[in-house]
């Protein structure tokens, strides 16, 4: 378990070091296969997209399904919550385009793209144009505008996307590791990962490996908001305490009530300021660090509000594709509004759980699944509310928030 | 073992499977199949999976398929 | 013996096309999911289903026993090409067209595993213009039109197919009318 010195030593030193460098003299290292996937492997890499995937896993899988493998840099963010993905994009863009040769490399991929927003287009094609130019990019990257969408960083509607498809989640019968684009066994990885993975080949695996846990190594990049005096993306190492990234983030604004963690498919945690930021701490919780957002809910602000108000969002966001989740999700939407709103019934909390047990795991994707354990963590966060709301009454309103 | 995978962006709700193989699927609120044991791919034992055949073969959306998994 | 195949020409072909009434009747209830008359929705669809293949052989009977019959002046031609006929060509064309949907709908329907739903769905949507088809080919080429009986029979078949779809577009026709349509949103503004 790392101490709270050294996690907090680690803020800040490593993905977001020197931002807008240029690339260092010499060349992302060549590694091969075989190489590159023990290297991650004894690095503990996860993703960092939300999954927390291991990489070399995924790698492995990719490399063992044969064929020319396609690469994809993920840098969707579809979250609103989110904006590492974008900073990292903005000021350190080739360390993400690196990790992404180094990929393609020992792949021995025949394509490489970059999935990211409409507006950050622009300066990414013109990092790969000089980059090219310098003999940096063996293969030449394709750069695929991202829509605006919460899950058009769905791994299959990222592959949908590059192949010139609207970004929709596809059904998974066979794994896009074997199969993706065009058929081809396709590496979807988020740009984080892909940074870390740069700095693994140049640094090392026990490098990488002394910040964090070693449950859970490595740093991660955090984007702390809500009610926080300087809201922003900072990097931590896993095992952060809570406290420590909200003081990171110019501190709370005013008393905390909760934290969302993870995002909007995340879970609510008490704002304990020990409560450190890793798998195995918030797991009785029922969250995880996800993508790294951290939301810092006020007192005074009713949290099964805020709940219902996300899971409404989340019931805009469906693709559209499946029925279970395009007739359920704005079903428990409604009737957590009905929860928030004080028209409730007795038999609403068993409603809430019927229909969040009726969602899951029926769709192409895990939208409903990610949603409902966002509402099951706030009916368990907000338990008293929950009673205060079936009572008529809103602990917030009164003021015992 | 041998699963049932349903290919949701394909299912209509129409139901078919639900009458052919009713000890595996149940109908959901809108008539979508649900699976009794709650997975994601329900497990189909051997003696179900003649009409689990049927089911897959029948399907208006060709959007039932047997997997090993 | 002209005379014997003249016969079974215009009877197949009448019955032929309530034939397929029942088959457009079935094949909307089929799509409704509902159970019929106490039979599950499995043999709703065989029926659907059955009753095509039966079509398919009786319409072949009637196409076949004109090709051979010298007085209705049918050539292998005929068969594929529309409007080339000797005989009333517009009428007879009308035949050809039905004659072929047909043919497509049901190849497309018993390899439907092979060419995939979308494609399957888009075929099978051209049964709603075959059934007209047929309709008016049966009344202008039929040497029978005129006579009390076709028209009763052609009668009975277009209120079958206008009840039917008239059912179809009704808002009681869904099983579960609260159900949402799945519609893939791609609708999707780009940042």
């Amino acid at each position: 378990m790392t101490s709270i010195a050294e996690a907090s030593a680690h803020l800040g030193h490593r993905l977001l070091a020197e931002p807008g460098r240029l690339p260092s003299a010499d060349r992302p290292p060549v590694l091969d296969q075989a190489r590159l996937i023990e290297m991650l492997r004894a690095a503990g890499l996860t993703g960092r997209g939300g999954a927390g995937f291991p990489t070399w896993r995924k790698l492995a899988a990719v490399a063992g399904a044969g064929g020319r493998p396609v690469v994809i840099a993920n840098g969707a963010e579809g979250e609103p919550g989110s904006g590492k993905d974008r900073a990292l994009l903005t000021y350190q863009p080739q360390l993400v385009l690196d990790g992404l040769q180094i990929v393609v490399g020992a792949l021995g991929a025949g394509a490489a793209h970059v999935y990211l927003p409409a507006a950050a287009g622009g300066a990414i094609r013109a990092v790969l144009t000089s980059r090219r130019q310098a003999g940096l990019d063996p293969i030449a990257v394709n750069v695929h505008a991202a829509p605006d969408t919460f899950i058009a960083g769905e791994e299959s509607a990222v592959v949908a996307a590059i192949a010139g498809r609207p970004a929709l989640p596809a059904d998974k019968r066979v794994r896009i590791t074997e199969s993706g684009v065009d058929g081809a066994p396709t590496l979807v990885q988020n740009a984080e990962t892909l940074a870390h993975i740069a700095l693994i080949a140049r640094h090392g695996p026990a490098w990488f490996r002394t910040a964090g846990t070693s449950d859970e190594p490595g740093t991660f990049l955090a984007t702390v908001g809500g009610a926080v005096a300087a809201p922003g993306v900072l990097e931590a190492g896993y095992g952060v305490p809570l406290g420590d990234l909200i003081d990171a983030a110019g501190g709370a604004t005013t008393d905390l009530q909760a934290v969302l963690i993870g995002g909007y498919h995340g879970g609510w945690i008490p704002p304990r300021p020990d409560l450190p930021i890793s798998r195995a701490a918030l797991a009785p919780y029922g969250a995880s660090p996800g993508a790294g957002i951290v939301l810092a809910l006020p007192v005074g602000v009713c949290g099964l509000t805020e709940t219902a108000r996300i899971a409404g969002y989340l019931a805009g966001q469906v693709a559209g594709q499946c029925g279970p989740c395009i007739n359920g999700l704005p079903r428990l939407a409604d009737t957590l509004a009905d929860l928030a709103h004080r028209r409730g019934r007795p038999g609403l909390p068993g409603e809430v759980e019927r229909l969040s047990a009726l969602v899951s795991g029926r769709g192409a994707c895990r939208h409903p699944d990610g949603t409902v354990r966002l509402i099951r963590s706030g009916m368990r966060a907000f338990q008293a509310d929950v009673a205060a709301h079936l009572a008529g009454r809103c602990l917030a309103k009164e003021g015992y928030r | 073992m041998n699963r049932l995978h349903i290919d949701w962006t394909a299912c209509d709700g129409r139901g078919l499977c639900a009458e052919l193989v009713p000890e595996l699927l149940a109908e959901d609120d809108w008539g979508y199949p649900v699976a009794r044991d709650g997975a994601a791919e329900p497990a189909v034992p051997d003696h179900l999976e003649r009409s689990v055949r049927l089911a897959v073969d029948r399907c208006p959306a060709l959007a039932l398929r047997l997997v090993r998994r | 013996m002209t005379s014997a195949l003249w016969y079974f020409g215009r009877g197949s072909g009448l019955v032929t096309l309530v034939l397929l009434t029942i088959v457009v009747a079935l094949g909307i209830g089929a799509r409704s999911g509902r159970t019929a008359f106490g039979l599950p929705r499995f043999v709703v669809n065989r029926l659907h289903r059955n009753a095509a293949l039966l079509a398919v052989v009786l319409v072949l009977g009637h196409v076949l026993s004109l090709l051979f019959d010298p007085y209705a002046q049918l050539r292998l031609i005929d068969l594929v090409l529309p409007f080339v006929g000797q005989y009333r060509p517009w009428w007879q064309g009308l035949g050809t067209l039905a004659f072929d949907l047909v043919l497509a709908i049901v190849a497309t329907s018993l390899l439907r595993h092979r060419i995939g739903a979308r494609v399957w769905r888009i075929v099978h949507w051209l049964a709603y213009l075959c059934w007209p088809i047929a309709l008016l080919h049966g009344l202008g080429n039929g040497t029978d039109n005129g006579t009390w009986w076709l028209w009763t029979i052609a009668m009975a078949c277009l209120a079958t197919v206008v009840v039917a779809v008239g059912w179809r577009w009704s808002p009681s026709f869904a099983r579960f009318p609260q159900r949402a349509a799945r519609r893939p949103n791609v609708l999707q503004e780009v940042r």
